[in-house]
């Protein structure tokens, strides 16, 4: 059972949370202005790198709060995590 | 004959203890292993081999045993069990297995527990540098965890009788463990086996806590725990296992790992034989071999492969009268049963020139460090050339190595290292050094260095068993190796080396170093195979723990469920909820009591419990806007008072969600979610407003099960609501459709709704789920002269489909939008953008031939079509593939239709109506006639009363 | 009149003495708020005789014009007070005037959640049977409130002293909350 750390509430064990994928896809300014293709890949694609991969969770048992998190997707390391909003930081992976 | 000693190991002699194996009755002694005790009375063969069925024995002495595979049957059946880690009581009754042992049938009465620990160091391995470890992390103050597999603490050292700092190291060791046990913070667990790590420090471990009482085990405790540990630092002190040579026939019962059999001596006061030859590649089956001589056993032979034996045992051996041969390798045993001689002949070239009769095998092959949990963990292995082992291979800065586990096989450096790594793992968890544990000096004359790595003499290679519960041979190895395998871990899967219940414990670095000869390649550019938990075998009963019965899942129920108890309601699972299905009177089953439910709420008046509903309570400046972005149609121009149905898309366009909102002021919202999406679309909701639109000044507040929520339906439901809520005007003018109104109910203060979810009039009455129950019966004495019905969700579904109104993941389920249901009225041409607004124009989302709610009436209206069922468009099946237009969804015997009817999402289906397609229900075709999906009171007239 | 959602485990829970003095505290009025401004907080505060939680994962109790009121940090901006029974629309009302016109919510959610409280010396060795958050004296002093699981369900979790918890759970999983409880506690009973 791995500990994320909650920007808030501290570690607590992954079952207390939730994923939400890849941060940093925001909604569409204006979904009509885009192409459907542009349009699908927005609802459909997303990276899936092998290595520092930055992504949402929400502390759903906790604080109910979403925040980032920056994962190594090879060994599952979580090399950081930071508030909605923050810039992703600096990470050696 | 009795293979006891007359004095000797940690038994209570003066204690019988009765049991049967095997349908025989033996006797042993508190202290005792089953597989000591057997071994006492000379027994050796527990059971038989997997594929081959050849007689196997008792290997080793410990939980490394790759044979002694045993059923308990009493005083509960139990599979797999190993003999020697059972600890022995009065009346166990046991038998041998052939690899495969059978699961109880009924259930297992004892207890399982789980508890969660926290340490700054967990110490794994109670032995002399595990104990030196612990209490040097316990002086510095550190909270300590020590576990040891074992029923008591020390390690090897239970297995020897050696002196530590000049008195018996049982004394020594009993100072560590009461020092530990006395030290606030440290929490020792004996009978506890570290079985797996994990990522964060996250250790489990099985403790064992009544087994060993068998019959006596106390009611009420759990017999096992799983101790889910959560530490900062980690020692491992996990020891090494001895490791045999391969040779033929070395299966035989009788053979054993030469220091195993010095453990049952010392430790159980056994002896394995009468006449025992020792083979060995190393020194410490001397000591094995001085010990048990001195104990009464005849040694016919030390055969060493080694050139030269070491000078000072083979001199001690000398003045035993014991005959050491050097040079020399066992290269085949004899014996119909258990092992009756040994062929012993040079090492090269491997021949036989000398037979000699013996009952015992002694083998020592080297010893393999313990190193399980620490690749567990992620630590690289290394191979030890001089070891012929895998060792650990790096530094990882939250789990240390002590001890032999490290390969290092001196007492003394062992308690060294001990110390050394208990106090970096208590630094490293920020506790300064606290008084230093004085190192335990061994008198000990055996060490395993300097010894030869030696996998296998040739020989028969079918009769050269690597893995001895897999019946793995050499040629298995080669017969791999030959096909073009070089991995170790596609050998180890082809040939099931190492899949035993023992992992390989003793077999697998054999098994790897035998690929390595064959395939001329050297171990160290080996990669080993992972080492995955479990470590031992761990029951499902135990990893289950108390989430069993009732415990299993929680189970919520409403603020009303105990009257659906007391009025005989049959319940319905949806999700974790209970709800009530249907309320059978006497004779009735599913289907009549629906009917009648049915009946009476279409003719008079029903109600149901709807508090499951999932309830959000929607506040801010900007929540008309922010469900205007949730939902398809526009929200914001709701007007205070009034209601409206919604759906709610994902981005893909396709329909999560629906429900009601209700505007409850300028800047508040209360809307209802389906039961069993509640706390998804709160996600949902949260998602959004914290990671797309935080600038929204909107917040969302589950009040699911604040509310107790009373539908109230059927063309009486305005009477019996007049009843109980006296001061509201429930005329059709006063109390419109889609309308509420804040009253008080049965004198409580109440919520009215007045929203249909079956066409008929009706009213939703929302108190606080403290008056649930209360209110729910007013309404009931305020309806008897109605003959007023409580119904379940059947009676709901088929209320509702006989509408046409889907339900969220019956008739939906991730592929179906808002225009397929028929609900284009439900999706907003006026709104700039909602969530899924855009994927509606794609073109995947314009086809024609996508799948429609339609409504399909069997021509026969006395058939019922299984929901689920394909549907097809001939009457007669062509060749295969056949072309499936869509499903079932929904299916009923409807009382107000007087037949029966169903729900179905249809290729093109709304082209369709007024076609006949066929259903395949068992052997037969059945033709339908495919109608809109709303089949009843299709004008609305109902809706008012 | 009314019913709370363990009024019928009342003697189950009480048979846990003396490992744990168990009890369900019906009715009591809960508000859940959402509110950042810290002049809001500092008002509502006020108002309610009891400063708002400045830290995550802790809980501040105080006696004001509704006698005893608890709050519970739940959330960066969010927050349970908690009063005795038929407290909660005049509460609501007064939290409402502190907040004013700043962004925020107050939302009755008395019935949502029902309390226990448990009081004993075995009583964090009890909840470590199912929650995995540490419950040593050290790690959750006194005026710890976690949101948490306990075995399968969701809990608050409010740390009153060294022996003294108190349990906040929902409504619908009170019952399962209950049952865990009693099995985790057989097995002191049966030793004790």
């Amino acid at each position: 059972m791995q500990l994320i750390p909650c920007p808030w509430c501290g570690p607590r064990e992954e079952a207390e949370f939730h994923y939400g994928g890849q941060a940093h896809v925001a909604y569409p300014e204006d979904p009509s202005a885009l192409t459907d293709e542009e349009w699908a890949q927005y609802v459909f694609f997303r990276e899936n790198p092998s290595g520092p991969f930055a992504e949402r969770w929400s502390h759903n048992a906790g604080c109910r709060r979403w925040f980032n998190a920056v994962r190594d997707t090879r060994t599952h390391d979580l090399l950081a995590v930071y508030r909605v909003g923050e810039p992703m930081p600096e990470v050696i992976a | 004959m009795t293979f006891r000693t007359p004095t000797g190991g940690a038994i209570d002699r003066d204690t019988l203890l009765h049991f049967t194996f095997n349908g025989q009755s033996y006797t042993g002694h508190p202290g005792d292993t089953l597989a000591s005790a057997l071994l006492a009375h000379g027994v050796h063969e527990v059971g038989g081999s997997v594929k081959l069925g050849r007689p196997r024995g008792i290997v080793a002495a410990g939980s490394e045993d790759p044979t002694s595979l045993v059923q308990i049957e009493a005083p509960f059946s139990e599979p797999m069990l190993l003999a020697t880690t059972v600890e022995l009581y009065d009346g166990l009754v046991a038998r041998g297995l052939a690899g495969q042992g059978k699961l109880a049938a009924e259930p297992d009465p004892a207890r399982y527990d789980a508890k969660h620990e926290h340490c700054d160091v967990l110490v794994v391995g109670a032995g002399p540098a595990g104990l030196v470890a612990a209490l040097t992390a316990a002086r510095s103050g550190a909270r300590v965890v020590l576990v040891d597999e074992q029923n008591q603490a020390g390690g090897a050292l239970l297995g020897v009788d050696e002196y530590v700092d000049e008195r018996p190291s049982a004394e020594w060791v009993a100072d560590v463990v009461a020092e530990l046990k006395s030290t606030p913070g440290v929490l020792v667990l004996e009978r506890t086996t570290a079985f797996g790590m994990y990522q964060d420090g996250f250790v489990l471990a099985l403790e064992k806590r009544t087994d060993h009482l068998g019959f006596a085990a106390p009611e009420g405790v759990a017999r096992q725990r799983v101790w889910r540990i959560r530490t900062r630092q980690t020692v491992l002190a996990t020891g090494a296992h001895e490791r045999p040579v391969v040779f033929a026939d070395n299966d035989r019962p009788g053979i054993m790992l030469a220091s195993s059999a010095r453990t049952f001596l010392h430790r159980y006061g056994v002896l394995p034989g009468s006449r025992a030859v020792v083979f060995t590649t190393n020194d410490s089956a001397y000591c094995a071999a001085i010990d048990l001589a001195e104990s009464g056993v005849d040694i016919a032979l030390i055969v060493d492969a080694r050139h030269e034996a070491p000078a000072r045992l083979a001199t001690e051996c000398a003045a035993r009268g014991i005959e050491v041969r050097a040079g020399h390798v066992v290269v085949g045993t004899e014996g119909a049963g258990r092992v009756t001689g040994v062929r012993i002949g040079p090492l090269a070239p491997a021949s036989p020139d000398i037979t000699v009769a013996c009952d015992t095998v002694l083998v020592s092959g080297g010893w393999n460090p313990v190193v399980s949990l620490f690749s567990q963990a992620r630590g690289k292995l290394r191979y030890d050339a001089e070891l012929g082992a895998f060792v650990p291979g790096e530094e990882l800065s939250t789990v240390r190595v002590a001890g032999s586990a490290t390969g290092e096989l001196d007492l003394n450096a062992c308690a060294r290292q001990g110390r050394d790594v208990g106090s970096e793992a208590a630094a490293a968890a920020g506790f300064a050094p606290g008084g230093q544990v004085p190192l335990p000096v061994s008198d000990s004359r055996c060490t395993a260095r300097s010894g030869l790595v030696l996998w296998r003499v040739p020989g028969d290679d079918d009769a050269s068993f690597v893995d001895l519960q897999r019946d793995s041979t050499v040629a298995d190895v080669l017969r791999a190796t030959g096909a073009g395998l070089r991995s170790l871990e596609h050998i180890k899967r082809y040939t099931t080396i190492g899949t035993a219940h023992d992992q390989g414990k003793t077999s697998g670095m054999i098994a790897a170093g035998i690929v390595a000869e064959a395939l001329g390649v050297e171990l160290e550019d080996q990669r080993p195979t992972t080492f995955r938990p479990p470590y031992t075998s761990v029951s499902f009963a135990a990893l289950a723990g108390r989430d069993r019965g009732e415990l299993h899942d929680p189970v919520r129920v409403t603020a009303i469920h105990p009257w659906h108890v007391a009025h005989g309601a049959l319940f319905e699972d949806v999700g974790q909820w209970k709800r009530p299905w249907y309320y059978p009177k006497p004779g009735e089953d599913l289907h009549t009591a629906v009917l009648r439910e049915c009946r009476a709420t279409r003719e008079s008046v029903g109600m149901m419990d709807g508090s499951t509903l999932g309830k959000i309570d929607v506040q801010g400046r900007d929540a008309g806007k922010f469900l205007d972005m949730l939902y398809t149609n526009m929200m914001s121009t709701l007007k205070v008072g009034k209601i409206r149905y919604g759906v709610m898309c994902g981005v893909d366009g396709m329909v999560i969600d629906d429900g009601t909102v209700i505007r409850v002021g300028d800047e508040r919202y209360l809307i209802t979610t389906t039961t069993g999406n509640a706390a998804k679309i709160l996600d949902w909701m949260e998602e959004w407003l914290q990671t797309e639109w935080p600038h929204l000044d909107v917040h969302c507040t589950s009040v699911t099960e604040h509310w107790a929520t009373i539908p109230l339906v059927g063309p009486r439901s305005r009477d019996v609501l007049a009843a109980v809520a006296p001061s509201l005007d429930v005329s059709n003018e006063a109390f419109e459709f889609m309308t509420w109104h804040d009253t008080v109910v049965a004198g409580v203060p109440a919520r009215v709704c007045r929203i249909s979810f079956s066409g008929e009039l009706a009213y939703e009455i929302n108190v606080t789920a403290w008056h649930g129950i209360a209110v729910w019966e007013a309404l009931m004495a305020a309806g008897e002269q109605y003959g007023i019905t409580p119904y379940g969700t059947e009676t709901m579904h088929v209320l509702r489909a006989e509408k046409g109104y889907p339900i969220i993941g019956q008739e939906t389920d991730a592929t179906v939008t808002p225009q397929d249901l028929g609900m284009s009225w439900a999706v907003s041409k006026k709104k700039p953008d909602f969530i899924g607004k855009r994927s509606f124009a794609r073109a995947e989302n314009n086809r024609t031939d996508r799948k429609q709610l339609v409504g399909l009436l069997p021509v026969d209206p006395s058939v019922l079509l299984p929901e689920g069922s394909q549907i097809v468009e001939t009457d007669r099946l062509p060749e295969p593939p056949v072309r499936m237009l869509g499903h079932v969804t929904s299916s009923y015997p409807s009382a107000a239709l007087g037949r029966t009817f169903a729900l179905a999402l249809v290729r093109s289906g709304h082209e369709r109506i007024g076609e006949t397609l066929f259903v395949p229900v068992e052997d037969a075709l059945v033709p339908v006639t495919v109608t809109e999906s709303v089949l009843y009171d299709k004008e609305g007239a109902r809706r008012d009363g | 009149m009314t019913a709370s959602p363990l009024a019928a485990w009342r003697d189950r829970l009480a048979a846990l003495a003396p490992v744990l003095d168990a009890a369900e505290q019906p009715f009591r009025s809960q508000l859940t708020v959402r509110v950042s401004d810290p002049d809001a907080i500092a008002a509502m505060g006020s108002a309610l005789g009891v400063q708002f939680p400045s830290a995550a994962c802790t809980f501040t109790s105080g006696s004001g014009r509704f006698g005893d009121v608890e709050v519970l940090w739940l959330g960066p901006d969010e927050f349970l007070v908690v009063a005795a029974p038929d407290l909660q629309i005049t509460i609501e009302e007064v939290l409402r005037g502190a907040l004013g016109t700043v962004r925020g919510s107050v939302v009755d959610t008395s019935a949502q959640r029902t309390t226990v409280v448990l009081e004993g010396p075995k009583v964090r060795d009890v909840l470590a049977h199912g929650c995995s958050v540490d419950l040593h004296p050290a790690s959750a002093p006194g005026g710890t409130c976690v949101q948490t699981l306990l075995a399968r369900t969701g809990i608050i979790l409010q740390v009153n002293g060294d022996d003294r918890v108190t349990v906040l759970v929902r409504s619908s999983f009170a019952e399962y909350l209950a049952a865990w409880l009693c099995d985790a506690c057989s097995e002191y009973l049966a030793v004790a």
